[in-house]
């Protein structure tokens, strides 16, 4: 199945700097319709109020963190199915079984790429 | 439990040491509960109890002198000068790239729009070409997160040196009503260093326009 270039994307980064850069690069690779929060729980406010189809998150947030957004989301039943990319500097080991026990879809390591977003959001929607 | 050898004065004065310190002793009161025994000692001792007079004397000694060399080093300054400068010096870092690297992608932005009116061999080139330049603008993320480790460290490093300051505040005030003049020399000192080594802060910066205005102000 073809993926809907118009979907709803979540993005989460408290650092402005990485909202605007990632909003490029989704623009860059035709997706338009990018939503921003800049931490766990405005994220998931968004998430209860909007119609999201893909989560792009951080790790290292405050007030609540990306792993917590994350339980968060797979916790809810209106909010579980939604694909859940987390973008993060922490890739030790434990960093990324913790996410993985927790649900994630996939996880991306900064300092990234436009081709390993690219290809790390394939792997979870489909090739576009 | 006192030893069994002790005599009955330095017995009695022993256990109101430990009732009053407890089974814990300040490094601050070691040099007092050492004194305190040595003043029980006097004047009844011999052999070996001389032998650990002695010693007990030059541990007194050492530890006075340890305290004084620490106050000297001035924890109280590393404290309320040193690491508070550091703290907003790397702040500064983190504002300063994120400001350079909004005007970097404002930029880029440009050349996108001017993108779309070239033709599609050129368009893919500047397409490439701004996608990479996104892609290096990450730094600022990566730098951030580090610095902010950094400053938490420096807060640890506050909280450890305020207990030094703590235990130590009286020696300090002694090392500081002695040395009132290395103080200020100290810094004029950092005065100085500051405007060879490096940029000030931006709230004690003056602007192009007020360096100018200043120039202006001789002619």
């Amino acid at each position: 199945m073809a993926v809907d270039m118009n979907m709803n994307i979540l993005v989460v980064d408290d650092y402005k700097t990485m909202l605007r850069i990632l909003r490029n690069l989704l623009r860059q690779l035709n997706f338009s319709n990018i939503e921003e929060a800049s931490d766990g729980a405005a994220a998931l406010k968004k998430l209860r109020d909007c119609s999201i189809d893909l989560i792009i998150s951080d790790w290292n947030m405050e007030p609540m963190t990306g792993i917590e957004l994350l339980r968060e989301v797979r916790g809810d039943g209106k909010l579980k199915h939604i694909p859940f990319i987390m973008i993060t500097a922490e890739s030790k080991s434990e960093n990324v079984i913790a996410a993985k026990e927790a649900g994630v879809s996939n996880y991306i390591v900064k300092p990234f790429n436009a081709e390993t977003l690219k290809s790390k959001m394939a792997s979870v929607l489909g090739d576009f | 439990m006192l030893p069994g050898k002790v005599d009955a004065a330095l017995r009695q004065r022993l256990e109101e040491l430990e009732s009053k310190h407890g089974d814990t002793v300040r490094i601050a009161d070691i040099a007092e509960v050492v004194e305190s025994m040595m003043a029980t000692l006097k004047g009844d001792v011999v052999g070996a109890d001389l032998a650990i007079y002695a010693e007990l004397e030059s541990l007194a000694r050492y530890i006075q002198t340890a305290k004084t060399e620490i106050a000297r080093l001035r924890p109280d300054q590393v404290k309320e000068q040193y690491l508070p400068a550091a703290a907003d010096q790397l702040d500064a870092i983190v504002e300063a790239t994120a400001e350079a690297t909004h005007t970097i992608m404002d930029a880029t932005e440009i050349i996108e729009g001017v993108m779309e009116n070239l033709d599609g061999e050129n368009s893919q080139k500047l397409m490439d070409a701004t996608t990479r330049i996104y892609e290096a603008c990450g730094f600022q993320d990566i730098t951030g997160q580090r610095i902010t480790k950094v400053v938490n460290t420096l807060k640890d490093i506050e909280e450890r040196i305020d207990a030094l300051v703590a235990a130590f505040g009286s020696e300090i005030e002694k090392v500081k009503a002695e040395q009132p003049e290395a103080e200020e020399k100290e810094e004029k000192k950092d005065s100085d260093e500051k405007l060879v080594h490096g940029p000030q802060l931006p709230e004690d910066a003056k602007s192009q326009a007020e360096v100018d205005a200043l120039l202006a102000s001789f002619d």
